[in-house]
This record gives C-alpha cells, structure tokens and sequence, in this order.
C-alpha cells in the first residue's frame, strides 16, 4: 500500500525525469533534424530511414543495450549509473531523441523550400534563417515535443530495467503501476494510473494551449 | 552601374546559363525576358549568390563584388519572388524582417516600415496576419518587405505571375511610379512582353541561357536579332 508522501514523491520523479529527458531529447533532436532537413547531407535517405526506426524503438529494447552500458562490467559502469533515476534519463533520451529528431526534420521539410531562398534573399544569416523556419514550423514542432513527452512519461519497460524500480529512489509512476498490479493492488495501480494520466493530459493541455494560440494568431 | 561578366552556370555537367557581359545603370530598370525554361530564374538565382556559378564575375559601381562573403552580399540586394511567401506574422512584421536581420533598432526600424506600406497602399493592412491577405495585398507586401531594405539592386522574379489582370495592372502602375521614385536599380523577370515594356526602360532576351539581344522594348519588338529571338516574341505575344 502507498500512502501520500510516497506518491507525491513517485509523481514527482516521474514528472522530473520526463521532463528532463525530452528537454535533452529536444536539444539534440532539433538541430540533428535541423541538419538532416536543411542541411548539404550525404546518404539523407539512409539516415533519416535509421531516425524513423528509432522513432519506433522498443523501449525494453532500448533499456536492454542501456543497461549492459551502464552495468557495474559494462563500458560505463565507473559512472554507477545504473538502478538511479539520471539511468532512466538516459534511456528515455534514447527513446525520445529519434521521435524529436524525425518530426523536426518532416516539419521542416514540409515547407515551401523556397522560403529558405526568400529569407536568404532578405539578408538572413543561417542562424537567422533557421530560426525563422523554426518559427513557421512552429505547430508541427510543438507536436514533437508533445509526442516525445508522451513516449517517456508512459513508458515503462527501459525505466524498470535500469532504474530497477527502488523505493524511494528509482520509482516512478508506471513501474510502481506495475508493481502495484503485480501485487493485486488494483485500486491502487488504478489511482496511480489516474494520476498518470492527469500529469499527462495537463502537460499536453498546456503545450496545446501554446501550439493553439501559435495556429489563430 | 552594376555589371555581369562571363557568368556561367553548369547543371548536372550542361551550361545553362552564360551570360557574356551584361550592364545595368544606376536607377535603371531591366527586364530579363525569355521563355519557359531558358534560365532567366537562374540568372537571378545566381545574381542573389542562392546558387554557386561556375565562372564569372558582378561588379558593383567598378568594385568586384567576388571578395565579400555570400551573406555580407546579399544584404546589399533584395529579392522577391513570384509567390509572395510571407512569414506567418503580421504584415508589419514581415516588411521589417530584413530590417531585423540587419540588427536595426526598433526606433528605426518602425517609421521605414511605415513609409513604404504607406507607399504600397497598404498601411491599412498593418496589423494583419500575412496568411489572412489576398494574392495582390500580399505582393504587395512582398515588395514593401524587399524595398524597406533600399537594396543596391532589386531583385524581381515575376513577381506578377499569380496575379489576376486588374490586380497585376494596379501594381505595375505603382511599380512604375514607385521604382524610379526610390532610385531602385532593378532586374525584373518575365515572360510577359506587356509588363516589361511598362516597367523596364530596356529589356535583354535570353533563350536556351544566353543573352541574344539587349535594347530598348520597342527595338528589340521591331528588329529581333536572330530567328529564336523572333520565335519567341510571337509566340509570347502573337503581335509579331
């Protein structure tokens, strides 16, 4: 049985450690999508085709190949890594950055190309230019985001490999649903997933709000 | 005066552009008239340094322009193309965004605007967003926004040709007045003989990527230079 104090605290971690993984997802997976759309890129196709796999990475998968990384024998097990929550980072990273990197890189070229023509032709630097496609792509982005946030706050299966779902440390609210389900605690498993899904919706509420008044300005 | 020297343009190992010399004096308007496809939009691509030229030379005013970086030299021109392509902002955002790129302050940058939406005709339409305009108010919108830059040359890429009649005649009579008034050396491209010979004081042909002839509308209309040349003005206009 959870009491207050405990859910407050696995909401709380879940909440952190999805938001910090698609911040990250979110500074790597716009400009490599950036680069990928806009960018003088050899063998596009191939790479944009390995994103898109990405996109569709099983997350036990994903938590499978972090793990032997982060293992206490494996390449990065100095770091003692594994069984905490920056583990459960790093996995949601990897399942999130390709979602980022994919609908950044379609956004941007589901553009009119010659608006990159017009901006050059007005004296925009590049850095300036991207930032103005950005500024177009802005409603497709903002979905990016919203999909990237989503695959790590509902998932599950890398987050128990790694994080090993320890009380008070490493429990978030999908594993502790697990567990709780596990346990035949189904009211609690179903108040736990109420909760999920009332973080996931006010934060997807809010970047809709965003997105929205970006649409009828 | 800005002048083009032995500009060439290879695609896919073919020349379709070579342009041996060509001249445009200060305040002049030049149309680039010729038909579909014979590299009149590469000749303006590659004057906006948008595409890499094999060769050649521009010279502004006796000073050869090949030193400065692409970026420092396309904030001497400006360019607009034949679909308006406005930003999703405000029409007054869109006409400062070359202004903005520029890094001008807001105190300079709000009565420059103004002046050349008033000029346009389109101060009443300041406040709107770009994607509410029409085909014409957005052209117009298009030009104030390249024209607000006072470029050194004006770079226009048919900028009438998904106009409707009344509204492309409604412009050009603006243009007409406006770029000499502005001092606007400027190259105008059509396939339309009309609008070059309201617009432009000269016109130069180009057919399969080379500059045939160079004159005033009216010479080359009553003395084409070759049989391409000829070909070309009847079948634009079927007066000749």
């Amino acid at each position: 049985m959870l009491f207050g104090s405990e859910i407050w605290q696995i909401t709380l971690l879940s909440l952190e450690v999805a938001l910090l993984s698609t911040l990250i997802s979110l500074v790597i997976g716009l400009p490599l999508g950036t680069w990928l759309a806009l960018g003088k890129v050899h063998g596009r196709s191939f790479l944009m085709s390995i994103v898109n796999t990405g996109m569709g990475l099983p997350p036990v998968v994903v938590g499978l190949f972090v793990a032997l990384m982060l293992w206490r024998s494996g390449p990065l097990g100095d770091l003692n890594l594994i069984y905490t929550p920056a583990a459960i980072v790093i996995a949601q990273v990897v399942i999130s950055f390709p979602v980022v990197t994919g609908l950044t890189a379609a956004a941007l070229q589901a553009l009119d190309p010659r608006l990159r023509l017009q901006l050059l032709g007005l004296g925009a630097s590049t850095f300036q230019m991207v930032l103005m496609l950005w500024r177009e792509a802005r409603l497709p982005l903002l979905a990016a985001l919203m999909a990237a946030f989503g695959a790590v706050i509902s998932e599950v299966g890398a987050s128990m490999m790694v994080g090993g779902n320890i009380r008070g440390q490493t429990r978030v609210l999908t594993t502790a649903i697990v567990l709780e389900t596990g346990k035949g605690n189904f009211n609690t498993a179903i108040a736990l997933g109420l909760l999920l899904l009332a973080i996931t919706f006010l934060v997807n509420w809010a970047l809709t709000v965003i997105q929205q008044r970006g649409a009828k300005r | 005066m800005i002048e083009i020297h032995e500009l060439q343009v290879m695609r896919g190992g073919r020349i379709v552009l070579d342009v041996g010399h060509l001249q445009i004096e200060k305040n002049e308007v030049l149309a680039i008239v010729g038909p579909n496809g014979a590299g009149k939009s590469t000749l303006l691509l590659a004057l906006a340094r948008l595409i890499k030229p094999e060769r050649g030379d521009i010279v502004f005013n006796s000073m050869p322009v090949a030193g400065e970086s692409d970026h420092a030299y396309r904030r001497r021109i400006a360019l607009v193309l034949q679909d308006p392509l406005l930003f999703d902002t405000s029409v007054f955002d869109n006409v400062a965004s070359g202004l903005r790129f520029r890094g001008l302050h807001k105190n300079d940058i709000t009565p420059r605007v103004e002046t050349w939406l008033e000029r346009l005709g389109i101060t009443h339409l300041k406040n709107r967003r770009a994607n509410e305009l029409s085909g014409g108010e957005g052209q117009r919108v298009s030009l104030a926004r390249a024209l607000v830059l006072a470029p050194e040359l004006l770079l226009l890429d048919e900028p009438f040709g998904a106009l409707d009649p009344p509204t492309r005649n409604r412009l050009l009579d603006d243009l007409r007045r406006i770029l000499p008034e502005s001092g606007t050396t400027t190259i105008f491209i059509t396939h339309n003989l009309p609008e070059a010979r309201q617009l432009a004081g000269r016109m130069a042909i180009i057919v399969s990527g080379r500059v045939r002839q160079i004159g005033s509308v009216n010479d080359i209309l009553s003395s084409p230079a070759d049989e391409d040349v000829r070909s070309f003005l009847v079948a634009e206009n079927g007066k000749y």
